[in-house]
């Protein structure tokens, strides 16, 4: 179970030792985590603007620099989601160059999750896996369902018992087998460690996880692309397990080594919940070890109270001279709302945590206001809604009549009903 | 007194292939004393060069991560279930 390929293959980030390419995911002689490791060098001259820009319209563009095996055929266009200005938002939270990366419509399963599955389930073709699955906190349990389903594997999906209904029906959907564990999801990720070793199934997070993390660099080369080949001064990440924040660092690293960007200074901000913010709590101390927490936040897409790649993140923002915060459930909710009513952006939890960070470093002066600010929103609010739950009120409905109407919109918003006038009379009109 | 230890693959190729085996370890420092002796090369293994657990390793008791019940100073108690597991292993090493 194992391929060759020139350009990658997996290295012990500790102790140095080669592995090439096989289902692995930790050194078995300091028992550190796997990465793959590009020979940038063989892939020079393959991988530039020009090559890229006449790549599809999805991650596909920059496979010369994704761990995919040879002979494979991308089939969906996952990735390349639009990067926007927030004028409205940066306005509220007095930013004058913001942007967000949506991948709350991402393809095919509205999450960034689509990303790190495509390309983990490249690898459990080539490796020979017929099952697959993963431990979830519910937006990769609907990617993997998703994606597996459309390449004829099959799926047995772990998740925490408490998850939300929308994430949970978003994965049997797709005819997975859906394993809801009684614990969270620091037990179902241990649970699934063994699993690994007992059953020959490929799971994208677990044997297959070094391939599966590359797929997240596809993030940050694209926001580096459509700033027009720039990097920016910063990037508000959020962080469950550790790993967007340090792939979106090396897609950077990647892009300056082969001369698609200028070297610049970039900082990471982590965001997190404060219900579950071991990594940020990290940051804050300055430490560079994890300690464990018990999740409780409504933010469960990041509820991870022991995330495997949290001590490398927390260091990596350290040395870039970047921050984590730490933001409440009720400051969670207010940043979906906010970046709904600024940007008609709805996200999930996640990026409400994402959102409510970055308004309290620009409030804290932990950037600057005209500084080029990316914010990564990594999901979608459909998912989501029991946390909104209760914010709106339900309207009496009105009967189809003009002056039903015109008594209920007097009644419950006069404000749309004074422009209404002031508009008729500058018309020349009257009521 | 005996707990239970256990130990997925990736460790157990150190224990002859056997995944659990009985201590009478009363914690884990003890635990690992015993590794020192019985195991050497598990020992080697899952500590680091100043001879404490290599911090890629997490230890539970029962389902409980031994850091949230004071680590080192933690009493086994008879009958627990003591897992070591590397943080993100999985696959047959």
């Amino acid at each position: 179970m194992e391929y060759s390929c020139r350009a990658y293959e997996l290295r012990c980030n500790e102790c140095g030792k080669r592995f090439g390419n096989r289902p692995q995911s930790a050194c078995d002689e300091c028992l550190a985590p796997l990465e793959v490791k590009f020979d940038l060098d063989a892939v020079r001259g393959r991988f530039t603007r020009e090559t890229v820009s006449a790549g599809p319209a999805s991650i596909w563009r920059y496979k010369e620099l994704l761990p995919i095996p040879e002979g494979f055929q991308p089939d969906l266009p996952v990735g390349f989601t639009p990067l926007t200005r927030a004028k409205n938002l940066g306005k509220r939270i007095g930013a004058t160059n913001l942007y967000v990366k949506n991948d709350a419509v991402c393809f095919p399963t509205l999450s960034f999750k689509d990303r790190v599955v495509s390309v983990a389930l490249a690898n459990a073709q080539a490796f020979g896996f017929t099952t697959v699955g993963c431990s979830s906190t519910g937006n990769l349990a609907n990617s993997v369902a998703a994606q597996s389903a459309r390449l004829g594997l099959k799926a047995c999906i772990l998740v925490p018992a408490d998850l939300e209904p929308a994430k949970i029906l978003n994965t049997q959907v797709y005819g997975a087998h859906l394993v809801r564990i009684d614990g969270n999801y620091d037990h179902v990720n241990r649970l699934c460690t063994l699993i690994a070793d007992e059953y020959g199934w490929g799971l994208v997070n677990v044997n297959l996880r070094p391939y599966y993390a590359e797929g997240s660099k596809t993030y940050g080369y694209e926001i580096a692309e459509q700033l027009g080949w720039k990097l920016p001064d910063n990037v508000v990440v959020p962080m469950a397990g550790g790993s967007l924040i340090r792939k979106i660092r090396k897609a950077f690293n990647e892009l300056i080594a082969l001369g698609l960007v200028e070297d610049k200074p970039v900082r990471f901000f982590g965001a997190q919940a404060t219900g579950c913010s071991p990594i940020s709590h990290a940051v804050k101390q300055g430490w560079d070890y994890i300690e464990p927490q018990r999740p409780n936040t409504i933010a469960r897409s990041l509820a991870i109270g022991n995330p495997a790649d949290g001590p490398a993140a927390a260091k990596m923002i350290a040395q870039n001279g970047g921050y984590a915060e730490d933001v409440s459930d009720v400051e969670v909710v207010s940043g979906i709302q906010e970046l709904a009513e600024t940007e008609g952006i709805f996200t999930e939890t996640a990026g409400g945590v994402t959102t409510a960070v970055t308004a309290r470093l620009y409030s804290h002066g932990r950037i600057g206001a005209d500084e080029t600010t990316v914010i990564c929103i990594t999901g979608n609010g459909l998912k989501t809604t029991d946390a909104l739950e209760g914010r709106f009120r339900q309207q009496r409905a009105v009967k189809p009549r003009l002056s039903e109407f015109d008594d209920y919109i007097r009644e419950t918003d006069p404000a749309l009903v004074g422009g209404l006038e002031q508009e008729l009379e500058l018309a020349g009109g009257a009521r | 007194m005996s707990v239970k230890v256990v130990l997925p693959t990736a460790l157990a190729r150190h224990t002859e292939g056997h995944k659990s085996f009985a201590s009478e370890a009363q914690d884990l420092p003890a635990l690992l004393a015993e590794f020192d002796a019985k195991y050497p090369a598990l020992s080697q293994n899952v500590k680091d060069a100043s001879g404490k657990l290599r911090k890629f390793i997490n230890v539970y008791v029962n389902d409980e991560d031994i850091r949230f019940l004071g680590g080192d100073a933690h009493q086994f108690a008879d009958g627990d279930e003591v897992m070591l597991i590397p943080s993100i292993a999985g696959g047959k090493l």
